[in-house]
């Protein structure tokens, strides 16, 4: 991904991720982290992204329905006789 | 290219070759719910897709003897499930193709446009209204806020909610949410970027 110029506010909450998966060139990282150096709401808005991604990291996984947990159970028994 | 499975799947592998309970409660524990969540990705409802995971679950037993750690455990169980589920959704002619599936419009923006000054401003695209500092860490933690991330989550598209959950709340890379889902790097950030950025719209109402 090549980014053509300046980037307003509006580019960067959209170019979030890809900087946080390592997905922008060097040159395109370097924009992204000048731009945050002088813009405080960005600067918070990349902080909430990841205070999101830790607080999602803390969801307990679903619990599986006991009933479909018995009935795969009892499959696997059958099979294993 | 083989690849040599960690400690912790041999053991699973191994325990469900020889029909060991613990190994099956152990996958179950840690995937069931993720493998519910895929297989609504493809079909139209929970019933459908609890159907899909027995089927997948007979595909496993009779693969895992063939098994052989080319891929993680649990990106092989997810492929299988995927797998399971897209010829479910076919078959049954109910499923959307996959794209119409709900990832949303393409340009569904991360943010509010409005909080963002218009064109004829003198900083088009910055901000008008940036985003106001939330509460103390302490309560991004708190059981309540997790229950808004759930709940968002409940309501995301079938495919967006899928791919955050394997990643950020099963802890999946995005390498193995590409292989058990058959999405390309792009098109599975795209997913992610668009899930997180509706979670974080969620807690920013709940915490400010």
């Amino acid at each position: 991904m090549r980014l053509a110029r300046e980037l307003a506010c509006r580019d960067i909450v959209e170019l979030v991720t890809a900087y946080l998966e390592d997905g922008l060139s060097a040159a395109d990282r370097e924009r992204f982290e000048e731009h945050l150096v002088f813009c405080d709401g960005c600067d918070r808005y990349l902080e909430q992204m990841r205070l999101t991604i830790t607080a999602t990291n803390h969801v307990p996984v679903e619990d599986f329905p006991p009933e479909l947990e018995q009935s795969l159970l009892e499959a696997f028994r059958g099979w294993r006789s | 290219m083989e690849q040599i499975l960690s400690p912790e799947d041999a053991r699973l592998v191994d325990g469900l070759r020889v029909g060991d309970e613990a190994a099956f409660a152990a996958v179950m524990r840690e995937y069931g719910a993720g493998m519910l969540r895929v297989a609504q990705m493809y079909v139209s409802s929970r019933a459908v897709a609890e159907e899909v995971v027995q089927e997948a679950w007979l595909g496993v037993l009779k693969g895992i003897g063939r098994f052989e750690g080319r891929s993680s455990l649990k990106t092989w169980l997810f492929r299988i499930v995927a797998n399971t589920a897209k010829t479910r959704g076919i078959r049954e002619a109910r499923s959307l193709p996959f794209s119409a599936l709900g990832e949303g419009s393409p340009d569904e923006p991360a943010v509010d446009p409005d909080r963002f000054l218009g064109e004829g401003e003198r900083f088009p695209g910055h901000w008008s209204a940036p985003p106001q500092s939330w509460a103390p860490e302490g309560k991004l933690l708190a059981q309540e806020t997790l229950t808004v991330i759930e709940r968002e989550i409940e309501r995301l598209p079938p495919v967006q909610a899928a791919v955050i959950t394997m990643r950020d709340v099963q802890g999946f890379s995005s390498e193995e949410v590409c292989n058990a889902l058959d999405l390309s790097e792009t098109n599975q950030r795209v997913l992610l970027h668009r899930a997180r950025s509706r979670v974080r719209r969620a807690l920013e109402e709940y915490l400010t």
